[in-house]
């Protein structure tokens, strides 16, 4: 039977079928963080077990740090708790812990690609719903709670449906000043936020062929959006040229033999998907999002959309905007340049590609939250720091920071933040906090003008 | 993990689609390292005011309106997979939530914390809703058994959908921890031949 990368990947590790009931699917790889992590040991030492597989877990502290002084004790009395937490329990069960102060202590979604533990063909799962990211390198990854992060450490595996199939497939170029992060925020908002529910989806075509291994994984990172369990992307040469030579990935004839099994991964010509989707690159511009759910996005420069619907509606209100309203001059006091979604080195190239010599507007609290200390690193190096440094940006440690507004990095009531986020909920980014999405080239140029600007009709630099 | 049984209760109504997890519990509450209190908290930046007032208009706050039951917009529990949700909300007292769609990371967290998710179609709800809202009084029986909602005062006896697996867990109160457990030598065994 014809497979799709998808059933390849799902197929091999599924340990036993249960009669009229889930399968037993193993995971290669589970990533912890503070947040989600304690209760799933706690539930460990209740029932006196240990965890099965130490040696394929790794952990980190990315949700709840701050992204300032991270040397110092962490003041938040609660984070602090749970960071010391997650300590304490990795070293009970010799779990790999990247934490503060660490040089691979990043977001979880950052750091594991970067050091080569995500490798294609792999299972993973974390309890976070952006595990989606991972997916980029052919690798079935997926968000869990709490109760199946206790599950994987007690038995290395899960118990599942198969999910249904989906494919979205993006042919043709990307217009110019067109990011990743646009081609993304485009499928959700043509498909909507519940439109993958129950499904896996593979990226195909040109679009994604062509994309960096970076650009990928904003794409795969934001499958959850649009409900899907995860997102995936065929391994290829790009991918391989990523993956070679990390920290983690394999080595000498390890290698070899891995590749030559990446290579079958691939979805066989004529295999079958339950759904699928075509688009054309062309119709694809810079995006922003004007409501309370990352569906709720519009080309820059068009109008909102005029509907009669009480929870349209009640974003509106909510976000102080109007039906048919244009957003490009509003005026906007917050940007955020960071998250698992947009904040690799790449995307900090881009942003910076903007404001070197340039200095960010008056009005605007600009902030840099690289995604790991990697990436921290490479911005200094590549004298990114310098540029983001002389335009008045303000550059952070490595966290989640002000995506989810854990920590003490959240946007005032009733401010508007043009984000590189993935989630423009309510109260994200801090209660009462508006939140724009769009990819680091908006969010340069937002924090530059000091509002919302239309891209496409300005000569970038 | 408790036995799900069979039972009566009025609902309480929240006609708002796309109710995300943040909604449900906002970030700054998953500071916890236990499962405890949550409820104090759900749904708490509709429940309050900014200034931690009470908000009157949200329906949490309306004396008229209690129940086992949340009956909840389309696509209910989208974005974080934080299980705090499934908590804040078992914690609070909800036993099933009942919507015409449910985001899968959701759904699956309702389960393992023995919350019934229930999916009816979309048109159903909308009666529901206003049926509720109208007439808060209004009688739901849950038949997990049978699967079976019974609204009898809008005529409804509607079916619904669980994975057979899950509907043991929930009847028995087991959870997939034991039965992963149990399958160790196959897991095992699989872990060998694929090293």
């Amino acid at each position: 039977m014809k497979k799709t990368l998808f059933d390849k990947v799902w197929d091999a590790h599924v340990v036993e079928t249960i009669p009229d009931g889930p399968q037993i699917l193993y995971i290669d790889k589970h990533l912890i963080h503070e947040v989600t992590s304690p209760q799933a040991f706690a539930e460990l030492e209740q029932r006196g077990i240990p965890l099965s597989r130490p040696d394929k877990t790794v952990a980190t502290a990315d949700h709840n740090v701050p992204t300032i002084d991270q040397h110092l004790t962490i003041r938040d009395a609660l984070s602090r708790k749970q960071v010391q937490m997650l300590t304490e329990n990795c070293e009970k069960h010799g779990v790999t812990l990247y934490g503060l102060g660490h040089p691979y202590q990043g977001i979880v979604h950052v750091m594991a690609p970067e050091l080569g533990i995500t490798q294609p063909g792999m299972t993973m799962v974390c309890g976070d719903s952006h595990t989606s990211t991972h997916g980029a390198f052919g690798t079935i990854a997926f968000g869990i709670g709490t109760s199946q992060v206790a599950q994987v450490f007690a038995s290395q595996c899960l118990l599942l449906n198969k999910p249904k199939k989906m494919r979205i497939t993006v042919n043709g170029t990307l217009k110019e000043n067109v990011l990743p992060k646009d081609v993304i925020l485009y499928i959700i908002a043509k498909l909507g936020t519940n439109s993958g529910t129950g499904h896996f989806v593979e990226y195909a075509g040109d679009v994604f062929k062509n994309m960096s291994m970076e650009g990928r994984m904003t794409v795969c990172n934001m499958s959850i959006e649009m409900g899907a369990r995860g997102g995936m992307i065929a391994p290829d040469e790009i991918t391989f040229d990523y993956v070679k030579g990390k920290e983690f990935a394999p080595k000498g004839e390890v290698w070899e033999r891995k590749l030559a099994y990446w290579k079958t991964l691939p979805t066989d010509d004529d295999a079958e998907f339950d759904i699928e989707y075509e688009f054309d690159a062309v119709d694809i511009s810079p995006m922003i999002t004007y409501g309370t759910n990352p569906g709720m996005g519009i080309k820059i420069g068009e109008q909102i959309p005029v509907l009669e619907d009480p929870s349209f509606e009640k974003a509106l209100k909510y976000m102080e905007l109007e039906k048919g309203q244009n957003l490009v001059g509003q005026t906007i006091n917050y940007v955020f340049i960071g998250s698992c979604t947009n904040s690799r080195i790449e995307d900090f190239r881009v942003a910076a590609s903007q404001i070197e010599g340039k200095q960010k507007a008056k009005n605007v609290t600009a902030l840099i939250v690289p995604g790991s200390q990697q990436v921290a690193k490479q911005i200094k190096e590549e004298g990114l720091q310098d540029i983001f440094e002389a335009a008045g940006f303000e550059i952070r440690q490595s966290g989640c920071s002000a995506c989810l507004g854990m920590n003490e990095d959240k946007i005032p009531a009733g401010e508007y933040c043009v984000s590189t986020s993935n989630r423009n909920f309510e109260g994200r980014q801090g209660p009462g906090a508006r939140t724009f999405l769009a990819s680091p080239l908006v969010a340069a140029l937002t924090a530059v003008e000091g509002k919302i600007v239309d891209i496409t009709q300005m000569e970038l630099a | 993990m408790q036995k799900f049984e069979t039972f009566t209760s009025t609902a309480v109504p929240l006609p708002i689609e796309n109710v995300d997890t943040d909604q449900i519990i906002p970030a700054r509450f998953l500071k916890a390292t236990d499962k405890i209190g949550f409820g104090e908290n759900l749904f708490r930046d509709w429940r309050y005011h900014k200034d931690g007032t009470v908000n009157a208009g949200f329906v949490l706050n309306n004396t008229q309106y209690s129940g086992n039951i949340l009956v909840a917009g389309e696509n209910f529990g989208c974005g974080s997979s934080r299980e705090h949700a499934a908590w804040a909300l078992e914690d609070y007292g909800f036993k099933v939530v009942i919507s015409s769609y449910f985001a899968d990371i959701f759904k699956g967290n309702a389960l393992n914390n023995g919350i019934l998710p229930i999916v009816i179609p979309n048109d159903q709800l909308k009666s529901l809703l206003n049926l509720i809202t109208e007439k808060p009084d209004t009688e739901f029986f849950v038949d997990l058994p049978h699967q079976e909602l019974v609204v009898e005062a809008l005529g409804i006896r509607q079916k619904f959908d669980i994975d057979p697996y899950k509907k043991m867990c929930l009847i028995n109160g087991y959870d997939d921890i034991d039965f992963l457990i149990s399958k160790r030598e196959v897991i095992t065994a699989f872990e060998q031949q694929n090293a």
